[in-house]
């Protein structure tokens, strides 16, 4: 059935493009939205519902329909669009969808992005009341930014003949957007929701960009687009949905509202039937009766549930031989799929539409999630803002205002007001359009519902919800509007209850007999239409979906083969596998090498804040537990710091760089945190130190050079150096040329071996990690990664801040003690140390394991048991391992744990649940390697 | 030898040039240098020859003993100081040395940013895809120097001409930086 007219809408008759629709080839033209060409092609059933499986059409002809989901399968699978919001192109293929859509296996290969843009005022619609806001605040010089989620502006008069002026309402509209366009400052976003409303001005709208254009997308231009828009003032002219009313059977296809038939009509030349009933509470369906009669659709009837209907109109109708029964309401419906009949009281009138109208709610969806307050208008039958907010204005028939010179009169003030708050206030003044539209509409009467099948009178189509679920709400107790949507789920579908939300807060006030004004609205969330993820998740994918951070010398660990860690955002080289190489053998070979002649690896991560002024010492003593202002010029001393609950935060090394000077080297997860923790105290308790911290992670690079042999190697590169132990020793630095290249040089240690931490302008980096290798070669030197690090560092004992510690860990946990100073009368976390729970013997403390079978190795954070067999549950846990290597320096495995009464229990056999077996593991000091520190000078 | 950060970028960065003129201007001398004494402030800026910037969300410019120099507000008593490569050793001692008694600090942090200067009508534009700033010239005119955000780096925006805008950005986030602007641009390179 071909249910185009002959003339009209704006679409392009010339030019038809195909599609399909369930398997089955259509045509439609270009202005089309897939339901307006369905509709067009005889296709009223869209789709099922989703509990009932009941047929479900096209309720709406905009974004508010509550029924027409379909699942696009081409160009690209989306799920859950709404037919009325894809507008047509050629090629497309679409299905409709029994509820549920589902989620694309593919990657989509569309790019999506961000903008941001700031304005003075933001305009959100482009019906009348928002177009002249936008005029008369464009006017006045101000940066204005105005967005319609429709691909034309126009709002409520692209679906009705009206003439503003005596013209087409079109060209006002034309010459508006025409001088928007044209005027400097001003952007016009055509395709794009404001979907969410948030505090200071800050607006969210999705812009659909290419997806009309579908397999003619330009590649590389992004589909949708996000903007993150910021403004000074906004005007709301969002409009008002038309509100069904609910009766029995209300759901079947070919059941519309009256304005959207109305649309379907004047925008895309499309009837909605060949016999339609008109079902009104008010007089704005009488103009969708006469325009559609007067295309050629034989109106069976007019029922107005109003006692009287209005004259003027009833007289027009009359002339156009079209009936009008007053004081009737339409009491069910027949048909198989589409509707056959419409029954009013006793008469049963057969036709394939029926056009709804209960009134119209305002569009507060945006208003109330800027937290405007919102308040009932009984006339209206419908929640409208309720007062002014400093700088957001509602404007048009968001209001409740219908008549469209009011409207425009509105949208007028609102932008002056905008526009004048924001500091504009010139101008010149928008003449007000006038209509010739023959309808008034606020003359209606509040209908929420026609009584029957309780079950069979839907509320919301989407969820099959109905009036008897409502009812059951209420006849359970509840009262509260929240409530009443979580317990029958109506307003959480896809449409957030834009048709269905207020009739259930009118149902539910008359079945408990309350007042509306008494009740508390459902609260509006964005986003106001659906957001696909991929549109919020935009450019951040793949590569830039987390920035990698990388080192001055990763390029040559990348050159050299290099498998990398994530450490935080840092890649850091893990370790340097040879041919034939897994990570076992591989750290095995790195370790060997280390600790028999030279190895050396990137540090550059390690967090480093100079730290400055004259009470930098004093400061550094209240930071770490232990003492760094007696520290002298040229050395260096290891530190830990931490929280104000004594719990171990981060260590690292301190270096006195002058009297008022210090470095400090935090490690490479918490550099931005320690930062910001001194500068937290130093601005918040302790401002009259005079002190100052500069990050200055990344103006070095680090190289660790470490083994026997790192004296001879740092002795080649460093001519001017005396490196040896007398004039250079541990814990101390000096400034020199390491390869020719400006260098402060550490004689610090990680591995227990002599070892040296060589930092350079990171610009040299690769110059003096090369230079190094060069003269290392004849030592074999050996680039090695983080899992040698740990394992070296762990051989000899050394926590990792994060891996040997959580929140919950103390330094006297960690053996230590040494560190904590007992003479510094206070530091932050020394007053938890008194607490009782600190001085429980039992708590878990830093210890070795080694387990019986020196081949086991221990699955780190496996839990310790005490017994060989494992008791009836629960099973008291000892504790649990932190780190498990195998150690070539030990020719064995080993662990370190937290173990309770751990530093009691060296020399007791516990026990780890591996798989299936008890492993036995001695408990033993958790430094494993070279206990007297031998190896320390080389 | 020196290595800059972007050094793997150069041509990437130059092909975008339809739409943007994208260059790194490597090794400059940059101290951030703390300080909020108005006294200090003002003895430092003479030693400069360049007056340190009064304005919050400003820098300025100017050529003075070591050339042309930069003075860019990072916060209530904090700057950055950038000038040509190289100077870097002397200035941080002059600037020390003219802080006198006064409290602050001088720290050589030219290795911790490197310098991005993008060119041509579309550099606001193309910014405004992650920098949540207002870069309108009516809201950052020439003079602007903001620490911002741009997508998920850290990074301080100086708009140095009509259509100018110098980025610092940390090193190690630098090849993030060059990845999304280059990714950026994609739009505007496939429609011109």
């Amino acid at each position: 059935m071909n249910l185009r007219t002959g003339t009209g809408g704006s679409i392009d008759r010339n030019t038809l493009l195909h599609f399909t629709f369930d398997g089955r080839a259509y045509t439609g033209h270009p202005g089309d939205t897939l339901a307006s060409a369905l509709l067009a092609n005889g296709v009223h059933e869209i789709g099922s519902s989703v509990k009932l499986g009941r047929p479900r059409g096209v309720v709406a002809a905009g974004s508010e329909d509550s029924t027409s989901l379909v699942q696009v399968e081409a160009p690209f699978s989306e799920p859950m669009l709404l037919a009325t919001t894809v507008e047509l192109h050629d090629g497309l293929r679409a299905r409709g969808l029994a509820g549920q859509g589902r989620l694309a296996a593919e990657p989509d290969p569309a790019r999506y992005d961000a903008k941001h843009e700031h304005c003075d005022v933001l305009v959100v619609g482009a019906g009348p009341a928002g177009l002249v806001a936008a005029l008369t605040a464009a006017r006045s010089g101000a940066r204005v930014v105005l967005v319609d989620e429709q691909n034309q502006a126009g709002g409520a008069l692209l679906g009705v003949d009206e003439y503003l002026d005596d013209r087409p309402s079109a060209e006002w509209v034309a010459d508006v957007v025409a001088e928007l366009k044209s005027t400097p400052g001003v952007l016009v976003l055509e395709r794009t929701t404001a979907f969410g409303m948030y505090q200071d001005g800050f607006v969210l709208a999705l812009q659909k960009r290419t997806d009309h254009l579908g397999f003619a997308a330009p590649a590389g231009v992004a589909r949708q687009r996000v903007w993150r828009i910021r403004t000074r003032q906004t005007v709301l002219a969002t409009g008002a949905h038309e509100r069904p009313v609910v009766f029995p059977d209300n759901d079947r296809p070919g059941i519309m509202l009256a304005s959207s038939a109305r649309t379907f009509l004047h925008r895309y030349g499309v009837l909605p039937g060949s016999r339609a009933v008109v079902f009104t509470t008010n007089d704005s369906a009488y103009c969708a009766a006469i325009d559609l009669a007067e295309s050629g659709v034989d109106i069976a009837l007019v029922v107005d549930a109003r006692p009287e209907a209005p004259a003027r109109l009833a007289a027009e109708c009359a002339a156009r031989g079209i009936e009008v029964r007053a004081g009737q309401v339409v009491t069910g419906t027949e048909g198989s799929g589409r509707v056959s009949a419409v029954h009013v009281g006793d008469t049963r009138i057969a036709c394939d539409a029926l056009l709804v109208s209960g009134g119209w709610n305002p569009v507060v969806s945006l208003f109330s999630q800027a937290r405007g307050k919102l308040r009932y208008d009984a006339e209206l039958g419908a929640f409208v803002p309720g007062g002014e907010l400093s700088t957001v204005r509602v404007a048009g028939s968001a209001t409740g205002e219908l008549d469209l010179t009011a409207c425009a009169c509105q949208g007028r003030d609102a932008g002056l007001l905008a526009a004048a708050a924001a500091g504009f206030t010139s101008g010149g003044q928008v003449p007000l359009p006038a209509s010739d539209s023959r309808c008034t509409a606020r003359s209606g009467l509040v209908l929420w519902r026609v009584p029957g099948d309780d079950d069979a009178s839907f509320v919301d189509l989407q969820r099959d919800s109905t009036v008897a679920d409502v009812l059951r709400a209420t006849g359970a107790g509840l009262r509260s509007l929240e409530h009443v949507k979580r317990y029958t789920t109506i307003g959480t579908a896809h449409d957030q209850g834009k048709t269905s939300g207020m009739i259930a807060a009118g149902i539910v006030a008359e079945a408990l007999g309350v007042e509306l004004a008494e009740q508390r609205p459902t609260t509006f969330r964005p986003p106001y239409t659906s957001v696909s993820f991929a549109a919020l998740a935009g450019r951040d994918r793949g590569d830039l979906h987390d920035p990698v951070r990388v080192t001055a010398i990763h390029p040559w660990h990348v050159a050299h083969g290099a498998l990398f860690e994530d450490v935080g955002q840092w890649k850091r080289p893990w370790y340097y596998p040879r041919a034939g190489e897994d990570l076992h053998t591989a750290v095995l070979r790195e370790c060997r090498a280390t600790r028999e002649s030279v190895g050396m690896m990137d540090g550059s991560t390690l967090g480093k804040i100079d730290v400055q002024g004259r009470d930098a010492g004093k400061f550094l003593d209240m930071l770490y537990t232990n003492m760094m202002s007696t520290l002298k010029v040229g050395r260096i001393r290891y530190g830990v710091m931490c929280g104000v609950d004594g719990m171990v935060i981060d260590d690292g090394t301190v270096i006195r760089v002058g009297e008022e000077r210090y470095l400090v080297t935090t490690t490479t997860g918490n550099a931005a945190k320690i930062l910001d923790w001194m500068e937290e105290w130093l601005q918040t308790e302790w401002p009259h130190l005079d002190v100052h911290c500069t990050s200055v992670t990344e103006h070095w690079a680090t190289i660790p050079l470490v083994g026997p042999r790192s004296r001879d190697v740092l002795a080649a590169v460093a001519p001017g150096l005396d490196v040896s132990n007398e004039a250079f020793e541990f814990m101390t630095w000096h400034d020199t040329e390491v390869a020719g290249v400006p260098a402060r040089v550490c004689r610090i240690s990680f591995s227990g071996e002599l070892a040296y931490e060589i930092n350079v302008t990171a610009w040299h980096g690769v110059a003096v990690w090369e230079a190094l290798m060069a003269a290392g070669e004849p030592y074999g030197i050996t680039p090695y990664g983080t899992e040698t690090m740990h394992v070296l560092r762990a051989e000899k004992g050394y926590p990792i801040i994060g891996q040997e510690t959580d929140a919950t860990v103390t330094p006297q946990d960690l053996g230590m003690s040494w560190a904590v100073s007992k003479k510094k009368p206070d530091f932050i976390g020394k007053r938890s140390f008194a607490r009782a729970e600190n001085n429980r013997t039992d708590r878990k403390q830093l210890v070795g394991l080694l387990p019986a079978d020196p081949g086991v190795l221990l699955p780190e954070g496996s839990q310790i048991v005490e017994t060989d067999r494992l008791p009836e549950p629960p099973v008291r846990m000892l504790g649990h391992v932190t780190s498990s290597y195998p150690s070539a320096a030990l020719g064995r495995t080993f662990a370190l744990a937290l173990v309770r009464s751990g530093h009691e229990r060296i020399g007791e056999t516990l026990y780890v649940p591996v798989e299936d077996s008890l492993v036995p593991v001695t408990v033993t000091e958790s430094v494993l390697y070279d206990k007297e520190g031998a190896r320390r000078d080389g | 030898m020196t290595v800059s950060p972007l050094h793997a970028w150069t041509d990437r960065l130059a092909a975008l040039a339809p739409v943007l003129g994208a260059a790194e201007v490597p090794f400059r001398s940059q101290l951030t240098v703390r300080v909020s004494d108005p006294d200090a402030i003002a003895a430092t800026g003479a030693t400069l020859g360049i007056g340190f910037p009064s304005a919050a969300c400003t820098f300025t410019s100017g050529t003075g003993r070591f050339g042309d120099v930069e003075v860019l507000w990072l916060g209530p008593d904090e700057f950055l100081v950038t000038a040509s490569p190289g100077l870097q050793v002397t200035i941080e001692e002059v600037l020390r040395g003219s802080l006198g008694t006064a409290r602050g600090s001088v720290v050589d942090t030219s290795a911790q940013r490197t310098t991005v200067v993008l060119q041509g009508p579309r550099s606001r534009e193309v910014l405004a895809h992650g920098c949540s700033v207002d870069l309108h010239p009516s809201a950052a005119p020439v003079g602007t120097c903001v620490q911002t955000l741009l997508a998920r780096t850290g990074i301080v925006l100086q708009v140095t001409g009509d259509d100018t805008v110098t980025i610092l950005v940390r090193s190690s986030f630098a090849e993030y930086f060059a990845a999304w602007l280059t990714d950026a641009c994609v739009e505007y390179l496939a429609v011109p």
